[in-house]
């Protein structure tokens, strides 16, 4: 039978018809499974777009040029290299005058105030920075860029764009401002003082570096006790506890513990570590105390899974060779679970850093201007900063609420590039 | 297989052969082993005399590795496992809690049934014994040890050149025997191989088993196997297994030409196995 065809409904037959249907089967699950990938990269390209197009803007800033004169007359001092007086110098009056010098017209008492609102109050600052490092320039007269204020930000921004958005911009000052553009006295500058202060009401003034310093220290008190913590508690639940109802209750709850809502965490920092011992709120110490008890199942949770993962064959061979229980754990155990714990220690870390609500709870939604120098200074952090500027009705604020999220992204970014870079550099040695 | 106490008095079997050696290095009386309800070992009494090889053979599962296991106390890491009665090396009595295992590995070495070397350089493979034990003081000494340990293996002609590279990098074979430096380099009085060649090609195998052969000059070894030429090959005496009871243990020889019972008969002819 060497020219034999499958006969209708033998087995071949039945497989040949079978066939099709399985392959359009298969056809269908495959489709699915490339549908939610794409469906959730266009997730991730819309939010990159929106974040990325309305931050884009608060990198830079808007500023005016004036032509002004450090007047002795003016600022009401006679020494720029004397502290006291340059601290109570009218720097605020030599702009006001450059502004008047600018706008002759203007006379009325209500159209000079809203003359003057036109620059940030964070000019004269400048100015007496400037007449600090250079006291030779009392007396002089110079063109000076001065930051202008938000509200004039946010219009000129958005004339740019196309689509002039007014907000509290009155028609007077819109006259002033397009005489200014016509001079062509008013350009955008890189913001640098957004990564270099900390927040402040006024929205052309706040910064994120308080933040991400806020961020840093929380972080850095939060690695340095969860993860010795959380390897030492893996190690003890996984080598050395003894097999029991006890042992497994202490399992149980550390997976409970993992899946505890955060804020939960923040209420228990609250009656814990502010109430009853009485640290002090706002602080990195205390938020840093709080992550580490929400990020501790998490580390103990995958340091245990990457011991676990140790063959036994190499177990075998050190406690063959007469090692003790302790030489095994540091010889051989811990170099190779330490990429699949510092993994885990990684993803808790990106996990906390995002982390608002147990914040909130022990006060570090706070508005805190000055930068925090140290662990017990108050703070705030890039979620909670995100989530305050998110809240405040300024214009400007709306790019720097987005521009704070891109900050914080670029921190995650930054976070998991170095757990890749880690894990892949110690496999290499082993 | 579970057996119900019925089932054991049933299969009770008198150990027949030379059990006892005039020159023993290592005594075993009495020994039962059980995992929480089986039993798994039944009441074994032998002697394994000083520099002899003594193989262990029998069927799958009748207890071979568990016995060899004992002797270092390696079952220690099974949690459900229980050991009863006496093993003696020389006059130290191993089977007792209070007896501290670190000395006694380094005193009796093992040698797996996977090679498995540590993931670290080939030389601090071998060094890695005589450091964890303090035995060599300065580097020069410490270089000599592994130099020894490397040929003693028959290794060093192989890796002299590349003591760096990762131990792991090494073929079956070779890892194998890197693992037998390993153990010998803190100088064992007992090596322990457990089916030391059942993952390795003939080649190798045939290597290893011309390095027991030279070992045994200063070593006892006791070795598992499954393959009854190797038995016959490699040593002296012979212990048969079967459902964790020792039947037979007898000179090489006479087990695989003569055997005494019936059921290593069976075994060695290959009606089961």
């Amino acid at each position: 039978m060497n020219n034999a065809q499958p006969q209708k409904n033998s087995p071949a037959e039945r497989v040949q018809q079978s066939l099709k249907k399985r392959y359009r089967a298969e056809a269908r699950f495959r489709a699915f499974g490339a549908f939610s990938v794409i469906l959730g990269l266009a997730a991730l390209l819309v939010l990159f777009v929106k974040i990325i197009s309305s931050g884009i803007g608060a990198f830079q800033q808007t500023y005016i040029k004036l032509d002004l004169a450090y007047d002795e007359s003016v600022l009401g001092i006679s020494d720029p290299r004397d502290e006291d007086q340059l601290a109570v110098a009218n720097f605020e009056g030599a702009i006001r005058a450059a502004l008047l010098t600018r706008f002759p017209s203007v006379t009325a008492r209500s159209d000079k105030r809203a003359l003057y609102s036109m620059v940030s109050i964070a000019a004269a600052f400048e100015l007496q920075d400037e007449l600090r490092h250079a006291p030779d320039l009392l007396n002089k007269r110079r063109q000076y860029w001065l930051l202008a204020d938000d509200d004039l930000d946010t219009y000129f921004k958005s004339l740019k764009a196309g689509d002039p958005y007014l907000g509290r911009v009155s028609p007077q000052q819109v006259e002033w401002i397009t005489s200014l553009i016509e001079a062509g006295e008013v350009r955008k500058q890189f913001n640098r003082r957004f990564f270099t202060s900390g927040d402040s009401a006024e929205a052309e003034m706040a910064g994120i570096l308080g933040a991400l310093i806020g961020s840093l220290l929380t972080l850095a008190v939060t690695l340095v006790l969860s993860f010795p913590i959380g390897v030492g508690a893996a190690i003890y639940l996984e080598e050395y506890a003894p097999a029991n109802k006890f042992t497994d209750f202490i399992e149980v709850n550390i997976n409970n513990l993992a899946a505890v809502p955060s804020v939960i965490f923040g209420l228990l920092g609250l009656a814990i570590f502010l109430n009853m011992f009485g640290m002090p709120r706002s602080v990195p110490l205390v938020g840093g105390l709080v992550l580490t008890l929400m990020t501790l199942p998490t580390i103990i949770i995958s340091s245990r899974a990457a011991i676990k993962s140790v063959p036994q064959s190499i177990r075998d061979a050190a406690l063959g060779m007469g090692a003790s229980k302790m030489q095994l754990i540091l010889h051989h155990v811990l170099p190779l679970a330490m990429p699949g714990m510092l993994t885990g220690a990684i993803i808790g870390m990106a996990q906390a850093l995002g982390e608002t609500a147990p914040l909130l709870m022990i006060g570090m939604v706070a508005f805190i201007v000055d930068i925090p120098g140290s662990i017990d200074d108050p703070a705030t952090v890039l979620p909670v900063q995100i989530f305050l500027w998110a809240d405040s009705p300024e214009r400007a604020f709306v790019e720097r609420t987005s521009a704070a999220i891109m900050v914080l992204l670029g921190f995650l970014i930054a976070m998991n590039a170095l757990a890749i870079w880690l894990r892949q550099h110690l496999e290499k040695r082993w | 297989m579970n057996l119900s106490p019925d089932d054991r008095a049933e299969l009770k079997y008198k150990t027949v052969g030379e059990k006892f050696s005039e020159t023993p290095k290592l005594k075993i009386r009495g020994l039962n082993v059980s995992y929480a309800e089986k039993q798994a070992i039944f009441d074994v009494n032998l002697d394994i005399g000083s520099n002899e090889v003594i193989a262990m053979i029998g069927p799958s599962g009748c207890g071979k590795s568990t016995f060899l296991r004992c002797i270092n106390r390696m079952n220690d890491t099974v949690d459900s496992c229980r050991v009863e009665g006496s093993i003696q090396l020389d006059d130290m009595e191993i089977c007792d809690d209070k007896v501290d295992v670190v000395p006694l590995r380094a005193r009796v070495g093992m040698v797996f049934q996977k090679p498995n070397p540590f993931p670290k350089s080939i030389y601090d493979n071998v060094a890695y014994g005589p450091r964890i034990h303090g035995l060599a003081s300065r580097r020069s000494e410490l270089d000599g040890l592994v130099e020894t340990s490397l040929r003693r293996a028959g290794l060093w002609d192989e890796v002299k050149d590349r003591l760096l590279q990762p131990g792991t990098s090494l073929s079956g074979g070779q890892q194998q025997r890197l693992c037998i430096a390993r153990t010998i380099a803190v100088s064992p009085e007992v090596i322990l191989m457990d089916e030391p060649c059942s993952s390795l090609d003939p080649i190798a195998t045939a290597k290893i088993e011309e390095l027991i052969a030279e070992l045994s000059e200063n070593f006892t070894i006791a070795i598992v196997t499954h393959s009854m030429q190797q038995a016959a090959r490699v040593s002296r005496r012979t212990a048969y297994f079967h459902l964790g009871q020792l039947i037979e243990v007898n000179d090489t020889q006479h087990v695989f030409t003569n055997p005494d019972h019936q059921l290593t008969e069976a075994y060695i002819t290959g009606r089961f196995g």
